[in-house]
């Protein structure tokens, strides 16, 4: 488990940064630990790609302090970038080029590093060696990226949206891969919209959310702030009558109530209690009950719970 | 522990890569292939030009003196025309002559005039049709006794060197040096910085001038093949001659060829997208495509203007390679030229990188 010792491997004060006329990161303040997998989890145009690329070096701050590996842009950027891996969002390696080839250029930056083959068989491209990256499918590109990222052997790995874009088959992959990284106990940094990624895949978790973060914890605690619990999500077939849903807040074991799309999200403490008479309601006004689901409360449901909004409310 | 990244655990090779496996080679060798994979660049860069140089070449090749030919109403008035080896004379019938005179089968028409002497119907803006007037007048004088006042002896001259196709050869190159110099830099850098790969190398310890220099090294070993297809085409396929020592002739490819790479930097040094690059490539290009003499001497244009034409890049190129290939001239006689194409390299390659954008 992660310990928060020693000096951390990121750390980020009153980061602000404004584009034209957008204020895209309005004050951060971020610690990550050295071993640590730590998610920024927020909509897309939160600030998190922002504030990944003032981290990896690539934009400067308008105000704030950045320090990486103990080190700053300004007096360490050669040495940084030796001791960085990046994967930016939406980079198109050279399509004439052959996986090897791309892997080759990318290992011939670093002073040390891994060797080709080896990275090559770690993001399991072994078969693709000769392809050319313009044959390769979207899995495959990305874990192209994720060896270029490696190759140098970094101390702190950015990855920006790895898994976006992909198919459910192809992010299994990629998380897979992080999950052996963090087991070899790189520290790594990744941002993502997917809260299921950040669930499974991070040891702390900073919700951001126009440019702030609106929540910093691991996923456990998280989930505990919002009072944890089940989520039951339902909807009825009414022709007409509607339930109240000051009606529904008072039944037994329910403590919050949201109505979107014609679906009721009850948040509610005990499933057994909540449910029976949740059904009773209907039931006694002879509603038909069209769809009922029930989850343990995510991530998903501590940014609803914070914005009032979805993730991936566009 | 998976076995896949076990590797993270074991001691790190720190050992110098080999020369084939450091970042210069490696981004040059990434250009190489780059340019050997895109087939519409080979066509391009190699065959094109040599595509070009046969077709004109062979369009507008020295052909034997063709006889000139002139048309007569009166037998009388052929007969002494005939005497002089440069004209075919027809005798035509009055009521088309005309007609033969506008579609140009004949050049001159000559007519008997009132008191023994002849009226020439002819265009005076077609050089051959003066020409035949000429060889007309004298035959009939000749004919009639006039003797030359100046004794005249002609000799035959057919020189390789002075033909169309060895004007055209170098100017063929000078442009292929710019093209393939301008979109070969140019959109190799919009394209990265398009697909946002600049940015991302930019993020890696990538050395900012070695990734230029790459650019330039490639350049240079393509421009030893372009210039040798080419000229040796022309060697081979026509005769052109390459007077000038080799190694200057080298130096001013070089030069021309670093001009234009400077060039084509300075071009995508902000360009985000290829149509806004291929939009100032052709602005920057299609004036010198048209003024510097590539398919004809821009002594044509009016005088006001060449101060303005030999000040551009391709213009002192094409008249270097020219004097060089043609005439022998070394690079002490190319000083103007030479000056000319390092300002423009001098100027663009700083003028780039104060401008280079790298995300």
């Amino acid at each position: 488990m992660v310990t928060a010792s020693g000096r951390p491997a990121l750390r980020v004060e009153s980061l602000r940064k404004a584009y034209k006329d957008v204020v895209a990161v309005a004050g951060v303040d971020l610690a990550v630990w050295p071993g640590e997998c730590f998610g920024l989890l927020g909509p897309n145009g939160a600030g998190k790609t922002t504030t990944i690329e003032i981290c990896e070096g690539l934009l400067a701050p308008d105000a704030g302090v950045v320090e990486v590996l103990g080190l700053s842009w300004k007096t360490s950027a050669r040495q940084l970038r030796q001791r960085l891996g990046v994967q930016l969002q939406d980079t198109q390696l050279s399509e004439k080029l052959t996986v090897e080839e791309t892997v080759r250029l990318f290992r011939s930056f670093y002073h040390r590093g891994l060797g080709v083959e080896e990275v090559i068989s770690i993001v399991e491209l072994e078969e693709k060696r000769k392809a050319r990256v313009g044959a390769l499918s979207g899995g495959q590109r990305q874990r192209l990226a994720m060896a270029c990222a490696l190759v140098g052997d970094p101390e702190l790995l950015f990855l920006d949206e790895p898994t976006t874009g992909l198919d459910p088959q192809a992010r299994r992959q990629v998380w897979e891969l992080v999950a052996e990284l963090k087991r070899a106990g790189r520290t790594i940094i990744l941002t993502t919209h997917y809260m299921e990624e950040a669930e499974r895949l991070c040891d702390r978790v900073a919700i951001m959310d126009h440019g702030r973060i609106i929540a910093l914890g691991t996923p456990a605690e998280l989930i505990a702030s919002i009072g944890g619990g089940h989520v039951v999500e339902f909807s009825v077939d009414g022709g007409g009558i509607t339930l109240d849903p000051t009606e529904l807040a008072s039944l037994e074991g329910v403590r919050d109530v949201r109505q979107a799309n014609g679906n009721f999200e009850l948040r509610v403490n005990d499933l057994h209690r909540a449910v029976p008479s949740l059904l009773a309601a209907i039931a006694e006004r002879r509603i038909p009950l069209s769809e009922l689901r029930t989850h343990s409360a995510t991530l998903e449901d501590v940014f609803v719970t914070l914005t009032g909004r979805h993730l991936r409310d566009e | 522990m998976n076995e896949r990244t076990a590797v993270f655990d074991r001691p790190l090779k720190t050992s110098p890569l080999p020369f084939w496996e450091r970042s210069l080679v490696q981004l040059t060798l990434v250009r190489f292939r780059e340019f050997w994979r895109e087939p519409e660049a080979i066509f391009w860069v190699f065959i094109f030009p040599i595509l070009l140089a046969a077709g004109l070449g062979i369009a507008f090749r020295s052909r034997p003196a063709q006889a000139l030919t002139v048309g007569v109403t009166h037998g009388s008035l052929a007969t002494a025309l005939r005497s002089d080896p440069g004209l075919s004379v027809r005798l035509v019938d009055p009521r088309t002559a005309e007609n033969e005179l506008r579609l140009g089968r004949i050049q001159v028409l000559v007519l008997p005039a009132a008191g023994g002497g002849v009226r020439f119907r002819y265009d005076d803006t077609n050089s051959e049709a003066r020409t035949a007037r000429l060889l007309a007048e004298r035959a009939l004088e000749r004919a009639a006794g006039v003797r030359d006042a100046v004794p005249v002896v002609a000799e035959i001259v057919h020189e390789p060197g002075s033909r169309y196709i060895d004007f055209l050869v170098p100017g063929l190159l000078g442009m292929n040096l710019m093209g393939s110099g301008i979109w070969g830099v140019g959109f190799a850098i919009v394209d990265a910085r398009r697909k946002k790969l600049l940015k991302r190398l930019v993020a890696s310890p990538m050395s900012r001038a070695e990734y230029l220099l790459s650019f330039i090294l490639s350049r240079l070993m393509l421009l030893l093949l372009e210039v040798t297809a080419l000229v040796g085409f022309g060697a081979l396929a026509f005769g052109v001659p390459l007077h000038g020592s080799l190694w200057q002739f080298g130096i001013l490819c070089l030069l021309a060829s670093l001009t234009f790479s400077a060039l084509g930097l300075l071009i995508a040094s902000r360009a985000r997208t290829i149509e806004a690059a291929s939009g100032l490539m052709n602005f920057v290009m299609l004036p010198m495509w048209v003024f510097s003499g590539v398919f004809f001497s821009y002594e044509r244009f009016p005088e006001v203007f060449h101060p303005f034409i030999r000040a551009l890049p391709l213009t002192a190129v094409i008249d270097a390679l020219r004097a060089s290939m043609l005439q022998g001239a070394g690079l002490e006689k190319l000083t103007p030229q030479m000056a000319v194409m390092g300002a423009w390299l001098g100027v663009s390659f700083f003028t780039a990188l104060k401008l280079f954008r790298w995300r």
